[in-house]
């Protein structure tokens, strides 16, 4: 018995938080590193034309070849299957990896598992970020990410079936709409939302605003309202009508307009939330430099242009909007209407005041994770 | 050495099962009993309760993958047997391509083939859309997001592993028992019910123990096809696992998930009396 208790005792899980690597490591690191002519990019659907433009012209422009794979579903459980491989300090086999600001990417911060960048290898990055990428919370001074692109969770509704407008966030809570509500199963988007209809601010929201949200999120599922918890698979559910209206990813819903389908994106009053997209390196990639250099490249304008003319997501590129205004002007038509959407739209070119009105996620330490966390899956995963 | 061939000729497999069964149930077993987090790492504490907390928090889940899994089984049975016993009767000389068409869908992911009925029963896909517009169905029907999609689901997807052993069973018996048993004039349901079910129950004992142990534990279905009251047990697993990075709650419910199984496969194996089915299977 002592035995085995032994045997038992012997097999840990070791942890692994990690000291920041210092500087003088990180320029030697690169400094041994070089290009090998191909990079691995790990992205969420929906997030590259399909013909794969601005890729293409990057294999054109520097001769390296990519691979492209839509792997990326939810940062939860994408985090949940590389740790292990990560921990055991193996490599994914993606080069770059694109994840939310939020708790996973914490986590990945934390154990180590990014490489730093080498900022001396992204000078479209200095020259073309907005400022306010250059400057988060989150990951200061841009060490182990820059930005993919931004984005606002609202509510979606499906037009054939809502016949008014949905400006609050109450409609999700509309007895009127029962088994027709889609919400996010992910626990720090429907937690959000929770609070938003509670009018509390989420970025300063408490365990004490977080149990009166888990609240109210069950008394909405408890009466029938919710048909079902989501993840990216949302979209599908209610372009086809299976449920009314459902909490959404603005740039998701776009292209869904864009492909003609009826579908309505909106914030609501009470509030919604901006999150980052980011790129990074993860520890062990084969091809740190050609992913460096992929990196950099979607920083041109008019390269970050043509990705964002299609994936209608919040660039963190200010000249994009000046280059699609152009592109309007001589383009003619259909084109030319939605360009011009585009160009004027809140949800693609925020302004000031409209980033105002957006919150961040709550910025949670792994104490608070597991007491947030069970009050939302409670709900879901009922 | 003679004697101690058949042992070495045993050896890979003996190592296979020490490697690939017993190393990480062991270590499953010692996660079960750690506390920490992931980003502090996990220490052994031989916390015992780690299985009481998560029973207390998730047996609502446990029993409804149980009932799930049992009745998705019962319905298996019910179209498995008849389809089964139609082949190795009445199949003649296509008895392998009935199989092969039986088999052809599950040449397709076992995740596609979900989400395809996921889009096929679609509130107004093409199925319940095209009823729906000739007023055969009211417009608020729905299949999906209910607890018979997902025991439907389940049905679906591992019908095969109930058929085919139940049709290797009946394929053996020799028809010439059954004329045997007409000329010692029992009626047919007679025939069918002391001579052709008895002989084919080894086939019934090995499909239900392959079809009720993975649809029980499958988080699949509920997931795909299941709304907010349908979640299964394999689905608290893996968030646990994945998105909660809770190691011990998720060893600790596999382990409890896996005793459930044994304890219920043994109460099955004894009252069906599996002494008996094998010695039916022997002759």
């Amino acid at each position: 018995m002592s035995a085995a208790g032994l045997a038992l005792a012997a097999c840990g899980v070791q942890g692994q938080k990690a000291a920041p690597p210092k500087a003088d490591a990180v320029e030697d690191f690169w400094s041994k590193q070089t290009k090998h002519g191909k990079v691995v990019f790990a992205n969420w659907p929906e997030y590259m034309p399909e013909d794969k433009g601005p890729l293409e012209k990057f294999k054109q422009d520097t001769g390296i070849s990519y691979e492209y794979k839509e792997v990326i579903q939810e940062n939860a459980e994408f985090f949940g299957k590389a740790d292990p491989v990560l921990r055991a300090g193996q490599s994914l086999g993606y080069d770059i990896v694109v994840m939310t600001n939020g708790v996973q990417l914490q986590h990945m911060i934390d154990l180590g598992y990014i490489v730093p960048l080498d900022h001396s290898k992204l000078p479209n990055f200095q020259a073309n970020a907005g400022q306010k990428y250059k400057e988060r919370a989150y990951d200061p001074g841009n060490k182990y990410t820059v930005p993919y692109t931004s984005g606002v969770t609202g509510i979606a509704y499906n037009t054939n079936y809502v016949k008014e407008d949905i400006t609050s966030i109450q409609s999700l809570f509309d007895p009127k709409y029962k088994g027709r509500v889609g919400m996010m199963a992910d626990a720090q988007e429907i937690g959000n939302f929770g609070m938003f209809a509670l009018g509390i601010d989420p970025e300063k929201s408490a365990e004490a605003d977080w149990q009166k949200a888990g609240e109210k999120l069950k008394a909405q599922r408890d009466a029938g309202i919710v048909r079902k918890y989501y993840d990216q698979s949302y979209i599908d559910a209610v372009s086809k009508g299976d449920v009314w209206l459902c909490m959404a990813w603005s740039g998701d819903v776009f292209q869904r307009q864009l492909a003609g389908e009826p579908v309505k994106f909106v914030v609501p009053e009470e509030g919604g939330t901006i999150w980052t997209d980011n790129m990074l390196i993860p520890k062990g990639a084969a091809n740190p430099v050609d992913a460096l250099m992929l990196m950099d490249y979607l920083y041109q304008p008019t390269v970050a242009a043509e990705l964002d003319e299609f994936i209608q997501y919040v660039t963190p590129i200010p000249a994009v909007q000046d280059l699609l205004r152009e592109k309007a002007k001589t383009a003619t038509g259909e084109k030319k209407k939605s360009l011009e959407e585009m160009v004027e739209s809140p949800l693609m070119f925020p302004s000031e005041a409209d980033y105002a009105k957006l919150r961040n996620y709550v910025k949670l330490t792994t104490q608070q994770e597991q007491v947030y966390n069970p009050i939302f899956q409670s709900i879901t995963q009922a | 050495m003679r004697r101690l061939t058949p042992y070495l000729l045993a050896l890979p497999s003996w190592m296979w099962l020490a490697i690939f069964l017993v190393v990480p149930m062991v270590a499953m077993a010692s996660v079960s009993l750690q506390t920490g987090n992931a980003i502090d790492g996990f220490a052994m504490t031989f916390s015992f309760s780690n299985y009481g907390d998560a029973l207390s928090r998730y047996s609502p889940q446990l029993l409804r993958s149980l009932l799930y899994g049992g009745l998705a089984t019962v319905a298996m049975l019910i179209i498995g047997y008849p389809v089964a016993y139609w082949i190795a009767f009445r199949g003649g000389h296509r008895k392998s391509v009935y199989l092969f068409l039986l088999l052809l869908p599950f040449f397709v992911s076992f995740v596609l083939r979900t989400i395809s009925w996921n889009f096929l029963l679609s509130d107004n896909g093409i199925l319940f859309g095209t009823l729906k517009g000739w007023g055969l169905l009211p417009a608020d029907f729905h299949v999906l997001a209910t607890t018979f999609a997902v025991v439907g689901g389940l049905t679906y997807n591992f019908l095969p592993f109930m058929i085919l052993p139940i049709y290797v069973a009946l394929e053996r018996v020799d028809p010439r028992v059954v004329e045997a048993a007409q000329d010692l004039y029992a009626t047919r349901t007679a025939a069918f019910r002391r001579v052709v079910l008895p002989l084919s129950l080894p086939g019934v004992f090995a499909g239900v123990l392959m079809t009720f142990v993975p649809a029980t534990a499958d988080p699949i279905n509920a997931q795909i096809l299941g709304g907010t009251a349908n979640t299964m047990i394999g689905n608290i697993i893996q968030t646990e696992y994945l998105t909660n990075l809770d190691y011990p709650t998720a060893s600790a419910l596999s382990f409890t998930l896996m005793a459930v199984l044994l304890v219920g496969i043994f109460i099955y194996a004894r009252a069906l009396g599996t002494e008996n089915v094998l010695e039916a299977a022997a002759r």
